[in-house]
């Protein structure tokens, strides 16, 4: 296999940039992901438990503003519920700025895609809006820390975030044979949803070897999985279900409920074969192609199985496969990741973001994803955003990525880079002859700018 | 004698014509489309108070609830039937009314119960499963998928919203009008010329900008307008509802069967009196609009259902307005819509008739409704539509919803 630095960075990372070079080999890629993560540092967004207790604010400000309703001082609680709230969506827009920031300046940026990788296939959202802030703080610390390390570590971070369990519905869970399910009749009792995609979505995968029988096991062993406005992950024995549980054949538990019985089964899940072909398959279409190569999966899945789910050993085995370095362009970018390499191809300044009011810039990169087809950090479903290439090249929203790519540069730099120079800078060697002549041939510069960024050659990856 | 859709319906009625040769589901003229009717699905979201809208100012303790909002008659709304009265805001549809076009169903509410979250609630209404998480998609996409001869353009979702009732797996298009692509003619041959050896993206801009010159052809403004504020957002505030409802109009005159679409604003937590009367009057626009839009003869077939995630707390609150309630209402319209009635049974609104004691009672799961249309309109199989469409559900009495 001939490394490719240019493929890696449009392939493994966030596309071309003017400013940094591309990186030497695979083993540069895995050492800067084994490294420091020098643009959480430069570029911080906030860790989750501050995001938290930010939420718990936006809950006392809204109680107090209810309670007061009808009476003397509704008016300046109203007023200091709904600063908080401006503040509590600036917060999340100024979270998306730098995480657009690191894409622009990185040169680790396959650990940027990983996350983004990751926080999809642990997708969590806020159902309410104290919570719908947090995607980007869970991500950056759920998340972030395990992209390199062991996937069970990552899934019992994930599977323990307070907003996991609230995003499906665990907090809420209770044995019925509980004590707190005896002492309070309205408990709503079991709640499956945790449980069942843990197996169908975040380990075994769809077609993997569990029955309901094991969903409902392990939905009972995860009661007591709860999380505190106060203190954030809570096991409380008191909602968990008495007695062991058999998941896979393997039982858990027994005398008294502990979260090690809940962790134990969580580590017996992510080292089980069908865990390491879901996952492989997984990273294997996301990084390559809707349909990838047998090959490769087979590939990752052994290396995943050999080193017990050590990720880091899981991407060398991608990096080091042919299937990866397949010369044609075919994945396209779903639309963060295109307005993200969109961002770096364009270098955009710094201070450009700086200066943008939360307004400015969600008019500017976050709502456009929306008609892009990527509502951002509210996918439809616990199952992330679709991987296929149909998805995301709709009429409507590839009119979407045009208007975008039309509008949006000259916003974002100015001047704008000379579109001869610009088609080398963004697409290196695949600015083919019709990009270069795109180029040259269109009216103004925007409108060329534009042009090279809507070529499929920018589009795929 | 001059026949109309009207008449000739109701003469198939009186002859008792069996459901498959009624001209509501034989299909005549048009050979590419696998039935003639027409289906609009609006998605009312926030949560429609129903009790303001179709004012049941004959209940006794009505007026105990709502101090300043849903005055009856008294208050400006016009008498339907001796029992509920029409919110003024919708005084523009009560020509439809009296020609049996416009009708309500009151009472109703999606199984979703208690939390009355938006977020769920909505998602409930459009994947029409008894619970979250049931199936995938929504039940009008799988409607689709149980229907012969569907292509991409016999569904239409509408609008820059995200309509997860079109989710899934049977083809269906999408548009937002106005937002269309306004390149220089230069750009636009330059993004062919770019696009033309990546077939899925060629057919894409292809589609896209012939969307977009129909959109023109209706005079969108915003489509013609190539500053950068037509970047993500559609029509200007405030018209975008009518732009929608213009294009549906369009689209379903030709090819498309089934158009759906939202409008929002409906949560009027805080003075409700002026809120709800911009929402009813954008509804109002809309319901008129695809009238004129579609012709006498098109509406003659056409059903429209505007349906909401909940009701809202019988009991108006502190600040002029209702908060998350539980049954609702739905607005129906169209030439095939047997109207100018308010169907539903009345719960009552005495504390013990109340859902949690604080909501209207839901006496119909509002997904019956909607079977019910789809089965009369298109012919669904009740089979098909009890367990494919909507999982589970009994689809019970027909309650007559069409001519």
């Amino acid at each position: 296999m001939q490394f490719d630095g240019d493929l890696a960075e449009i392939r493994f990372g966030a596309g071309l940039s003017p400013l940094v070079r591309p990186p030497a080999s695979a083993e540069v890629i895995l050492g800067r992901l084994q490294g420091a993560d020098e643009m959480a540092v430069r570029f911080p967004v906030s860790r989750f438990d501050d995001a938290f207790a930010r939420a718990k604010e936006f809950r006392r400000l809204r109680r107090e503003r209810k309670r007061l309703e009808g009476q003397q001082g509704y008016e300046a609680a109203d007023k200091a519920f709904s600063a908080y709230r401006r503040a509590h969506n600036a917060a999340r827009i100024k979270w998306h700025g730098q995480r657009l920031l690191r894409h622009v300046y990185t040169r680790d940026a396959f650990r940027e895609r990983l996350v983004l990788f990751w926080a999809d296939h642990f997708t969590a959202q806020g159902k309410n809006g104290a919570l719908r802030i947090l995607a980007a703080p869970y991500a950056e610390t759920v998340i972030r820390p395990h992209v390199a390390g062991r996937f069970e570590d990552m899934l019992i971070a994930a599977a323990t975030s307070p907003l996991m369990l609230h995003y499906l519905d665990q907090n809420r869970s209770a044995g019925p044979e509980s004590r707190a399910a005896k002492r309070r009749k309205r408990l709503s009792g079991l709640n499956e949803n945790l449980a069942r995609e843990v197996l169908e979505l975040h380990t075994l995968g769809v077609d993997g070897p569990y029955g309901q029988a094991d969903v409902r096991q392990l939905a009972e062993l995860f009661t007591g999985l709860t999380a505190s406005q106060d203190k954030g992950f809570v096991f409380r024995p008191g909602m968990a279900e008495p007695g062991a549980e058999t998941v896979l054949g393997q039982t858990y538990g027994g005398g008294k409920p502990e979260l090690d019985q809940v962790l134990a089964a969580l580590r017996d899940l992510a080292r089980h074969p069908a865990t390491a072909q879901h996952l492989a398959w997984k990273l294997a279409v996301h990084f390559t192609s809707d349909q990838p190569e047998p090959g490769l999966v087979s590939h990752l899945a052994a290396r995943y199985q050999d080193s017990g789910g050590d990720l880091l050993q899981v991407y060398a085995a991608l990096l080091e496969h042919p299937a990866a370095w397949q010369p044609d362009l075919r994945n396209v970018k779903p639309p963060f990741g295109y307005v993200a390499s969109a961002c770096r191809a364009l270098a955009v300044p710094e201070v450009r973001f700086s200066e943008l009011r939360p307004r400015q810039l969600n008019r500017l990169l976050l709502a456009p994803l929306t008609p892009m087809g990527q509502r951002w950090e509210f996918s439809g479903g616990p199952d992330g955003w679709p991987e296929e290439d149909m998805s995301w090249v709709t009429p409507h929203a590839l009119a979407a990525r045009l208007r975008w790519a039309m509008a949006a540069p000259r916003r974002l730099a100015q001047p704008l880079p000379d579109p001869r120079v610009f088609a080398t800078a963004a697409l290196g060697r695949f600015a083919n002859e019709r990009v270069r002549f795109a180029a040259r041939a269109a009216e103004t510069q925007s409108e060329a700018v534009g042009l090279i960024l809507t070529s499929p050659a920018f589009q795929r990856r | 004698m001059r026949l109309t859709r009207r008449s000739l319906l109701n003469r198939s009625a009186l002859l008792g014509c069996s459901l498959a040769a009624s001209p509501l589901v034989t299909p005549v003229s048009f050979a590419a489309a696998p039935w003639d009717t027409r289906l609009v699905v609006i998605i009312l979201r926030g949560g429609m108070d129903a009790l303001d809208a179709v004012q049941p100012y004959g209940d006794p303790a009505l007026a105990g609830l709502r101090q300043t909002l849903s005055g009856g008659p008294q208050a400006g709304a016009a008498d339907l039937d001796g029992f509920y009265a029409l919110h003024p805001a919708l005084a523009p549809l009560l020509p439809l009314w009296r020609a049996g076009e416009l009708g309500f169903v009151q009472a109703v509410s999606t199984p979703y119960r208690d939390r009355r979250s938006h977020f769920d609630g909505q998602d409930l209404l459009e994947a029409g499963t008894a619970a979250l998480g049931g199936a995938r998609g929504g039940w009008l996409n799988r409607f689709l998928q149980q229907m012969p001869g569907v292509e991409a353009r016999t569904a239409f979702a509408i609008g820059q919203e995200r309509m997860l009732l079109l989710d899934g797996a049977a083809p269906v298009s999408q548009w937002a009008p106005g937002a269309g692509l306004a390149m220089s003619p230069q750009a636009e041959r330059l993004a062919g010329l770019l696009m033309e050896e990546d077939p899925l993206f060629h057919t894409a801009l292809n589609e896209a900008l012939e969307l977009t010159r129909q959109d023109l052809s209706l005079g969108s403004e915003d489509a013609a307008d190539g500053s950068a504020s037509g970047m993500m957002q559609a029509a200007p505030k405030g018209r975008a509802h009518t732009e929608i409802a213009a294009y549906a109009a369009e689209q379903l005159r030709g090819d498309t069967r089934i158009a759906a679409f939202s409008i929002n604003g409906w949560d009027t937590h805080y003075r409700q009196a002026s809120g709800l009367k911009a929402a009813l009057g954008r509804l109002s626009e809309t319901v008129l609009k695809l009238r004129s839009g579609l012709g006498t003869g098109i509406w003659g077939k056409t059903a429209v259902a505007a349906v909401t995630e909940f009701g809202r707390t019988v009991r108006e609150n502190g600040t002029g307005g209702t908060d998350h309630g539980t049954g609702g209402a739905m607005l129906l319209a169209g030439g095939a819509i047997r109207g100018g009635r308010v169907l539903g049974r009345w719960p009552g609104l005495e504390e013990a008739d109340l859902y949690d004691r604080r909501d209207l009672l839901p006496t119909a799961d509002v997904r019956q409704h909607l079977a019910w249309l789809l089965h009369g309109l298109a012919g669904a199989r009740k089979s098909d539509l009890e367990r494919n469409v909507f999982p589970g559900l009994a689809m019970a009495e027909d309650p007559g919803l069409l001519l």
